[in-house]
């Protein structure tokens, strides 16, 4: 295994699916249901049983919209007022009208979700406004339930293949480059449509501990989604809208105050004293977070140490088991016991993930991104907030609407000359006999992007990454060296990661106001809605480098009246109140 | 290219006691979403996983799906 061989074969399918995380099987499945007759393969570049945010489960559903405890129009309301009115909220309200018909499927998967002694879903207040969490008590069994319906359908299932690039041609998508992760051979994969799910850009940002793995995101998604649909030309959009998050120092694991809230638990500063009256993850919450910290008054904890025991065991029992099981052990090495000390959170590396924030590729509310036939849903598409009820729903989305788009065309014909050159392109690195390593490529950006790019935003600071970045480039792309096949996929993500990188940095400078909080804190501009309430879109320029534009906001769905707008500025505790 | 002998940690230690590669299993190597595992040969000959690339997520699942319980994921010294 891992040696580097020569090989290249061509398959057709209907559906291409690229990413078996979470998105990615629920669209095959809807697609493969409502056409049974379609080809559909999904294709990861890890194993399917395994891969991908959910791969030993989750806590619950962050943002689920259930008849009795919230409304489509409060829900799509609650996230434009977190998204600064920067939102197309067409794609929101459907998510929220139909993500309950999504819950109530996986409840048949076998995944179970919390109920109250009368049998009702029992939801809990999370976000600002509204209510929309609900637990998972079987949460560890999500994974596994959602393989055995995609064996159950017969999807054809590829592992171990990562996607490079896209094909188009004929102005829509003609299908994708894979190469094979252990042997370097290429797998050139026509379909008549193709649905992306390739999860956040994981990597982008370094950890403070130095590790390159240590991160927040699941570490095989490291922005490939991104890369490839700018290099096919498809539009990006908002990417300056970074996701940053409150989470366990040195862990980088959620802190999972969405767990610790509803039972009692709450973000404090260093003398235990709340700040913010609510816990849930926006820009606005960021910059308290990070005033805080800047003010002296940090560290910032999540404090548990307040409540009774049988809260703090049954709270340890959830976070300790599904998403993150390592956290225990993170904790019992540090001599961290709930019932004593606070948990110490910081602000993590930057990222693109709309599971969290908005930033992704462009996509309207069927999941079709400007590229016809290409779709795209899940943490890379820039549907806000997300979630894993958001890929699944969007990637349902996305399925049954690529049913429909293969029924009347027949593959594209693409330029030939496209796979030669990605062939040349993938395969320099082995072709040298000296060189640098992927990682030391991967550390030097992600570095840089810690070091220039992270908020609060200086314009002089980011065009000097801007320069170094370009460094990198030329150092990638002429003395990169590889010495085998899993090292190969490493030095094809160092790629991807630069990238991400690459754009991070010109959406940054173009949109010359501070928006979202902490995410977009241009220090030298304030909020400009006369200039800057629009999309920006970024796409491949002609000159090979990042190109924008802007995109009016869609007329909304749900008015959001003036008094209404700000409410996500007005979070600060008045009055700190100390702990009890 | 130079190599130099850095030592460094690794957080996934299998017990080759318990592991069962050498009759076929590869269940860890399977499921690995950073693909950081892989098989080798003993100097008696028999087989054992072991941790090839240093690139943990510490995500689990080779723990939680070995059937012999011979995987334990460690976090990485780093960011202990
Ligand atoms: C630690 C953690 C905790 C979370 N907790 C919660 C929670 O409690 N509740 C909640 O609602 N949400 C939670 N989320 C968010 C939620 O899990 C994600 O938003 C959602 O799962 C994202 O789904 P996705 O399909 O976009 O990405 P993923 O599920 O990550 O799937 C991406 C897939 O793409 C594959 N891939 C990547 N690159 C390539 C390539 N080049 N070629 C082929 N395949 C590729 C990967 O291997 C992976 O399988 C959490 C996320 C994390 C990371
Ligand atoms: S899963 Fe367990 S028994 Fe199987 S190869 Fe890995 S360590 Fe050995
Ligand atoms: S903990 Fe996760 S990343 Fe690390 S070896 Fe096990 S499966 Fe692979």
């Amino acid at each position: 295994m891992d040696e580097i061989q020569d090989g290249l074969t061509q398959i057709d399918c209907d559906i291409l699916v690229i990413g078996g995380g979470t998105a990615g099987p629920m669209a095959a499945l809807k697609a493969k249901r409502k056409n049974p007759n379609a080809n559909v393969v999904l294709l990861d570049k890890a194993n399917v049983k395994r891969s991908g945010a959910i791969s030993m489960g989750m806590d619950g559903l962050n943002n689920s919209v259930i008849p009795g405890y919230a409304t489509p129009e409060q829900y799509t309301k609650e996230i434009t007022i977190a998204n600064d009115g920067i939102c197309d909220q067409a794609a929101v309200y459907r998510y929220a009208q139909e993500c309950y018909g999504i819950i109530q499927e996986l409840d048949e998967f076998g995944i179970r979700f919390q109920k109250d002694q009368n049998g009702e879903y029992d939801v809990k207040k999370v976000h600002h406004i509204g209510t929309y969490v609900l637990p998972m008590p079987n949460g560890d069994t999500v994974k596994k339930a959602l393989y055995r319906q995609l064996r159950k359908a017969r999807i054809q299932i590829v592992n171990r293949y990562m996607a490079t690039r896209l094909l188009t041609g004929e102005g829509r998508i003609a299908g994708a480059i894979c190469v094979n992760t252990r042997t370097a051979e290429f797998l050139v994969v026509r379909a008549k449509a193709v649905i992306m799910g390739l999860g956040a850009a994981g990597r982008l940002g370094l950890p403070t501990s130095g590790y390159l793995y240590g991160t927040y995101e699941n570490a095989s998604n490291s922005g490939e989604g991104y890369a490839m649909a700018y290099h096919a030309g498809a539009g990006l959009a908002n990417l300056e809208c970074y996701q940053i998050n409150p989470l366990i120092k040195d862990y980088n694991g959620p802190a999972c105050a969405y767990v610790a809230g509803p039972m009692g638990g709450y973000t404090a500063n260093a003398k235990g004293e709340r700040f913010i009256e609510c816990d849930y993850w926006s820009g606005q919450m960021m910059q308290e977070f990070f005033d805080e910290l800047q003010g002296g008054k940090g560290p910032v904890y999540l404090k548990l140490n307040h409540l009774a025991e049988e809260t703090i065991s049954e709270i340890e029992r959830v976070l300790h088991i599904v998403e993150r099981p390592t956290r225990g052990h993170f904790h019992a090495g540090r001599g961290t016991d709930y019932r004593k000390q606070m948990i110490e959170m910081h602000i993590s590396e930057i990222g693109f993930c709309s599971g969290h924030s908005a930033s992704g590729v462009f996509v309207d509310e069927h999941a079709r991104t400007t590229i016809p036939g290409l779709y795209a849903a899940g943490d890379m598409a820039n549907v806000p907030h997300n979630y894993m009820l958001g890929a699944f729903t969007n990637g349902a989305f996305a399925g049954l609407d690529a049913a429909d788009f293969i029924a009347d065309v027949d593959f594209a014909t693409f330029d030939e000359g496209e796979v030669v050159a990605e062939q040349a392109r993938v395969l320099a690195p082995t072709k040298r006999d000296d060189g640098i390593p992927p990682n030391q490529i991967e550390y030097k950006t992600r570095r840089l992007v810690n070091d220039y790019l992270q908020p609060p935003k200086v314009t002089a600071k980011m065009e000097l990454a801007q320069q170094r970045f370009e460094e990198v480039r030329e150092d990638m792309e002429q003395g990169m060296y590889v010495r085998d096949a899993h090292e190969l996929m490493r030095s094809l993500e160092a790629s991807s990661i630069l990238d991400c990188a690459d754009m991070a940095a010109a959406a940054s400078l173009y949109r010359t106001e501070s928006r979202w909080g902490l995410y977009h804190n241009r220090v030298e501009y304030e909020r400009d809605d006369e200039n800057w309430f629009c999309h920006t879109i970024l796409t491949k320029g002609d000159d090979g480098k990042p190109a924008h534009s802007k995109k009016a906001v869609q007329p909304y769905v749900v008015e959001i009246a003036d008094d209404e707008k700000d409410a996500y500025y007005n979070q600060r505790v008045d009055a700190t109140v100390a702990a009890e | 290219m130079p190599l130099a002998q850095t030592a460094t940690t690794v957080p996934v230690v299998v017990n080759d006691d318990l592991c069962i590669a050498d009759k076929g299993c590869t269940v860890c190597v399977d499921v690995c979403p950073l693909d950081v595992l892989r098989i080798a040969e003993k100097a008696d000959g028999s087989k054992t996983a072991y941790m090839k690339y240093d690139e943990c997520w510490y995500c689990m699942p080779c723990e939680a799906d070995c059937p012999t319980g011979a995987v334990t994921v460690n976090l990485p010294y780093l960011l202990k």
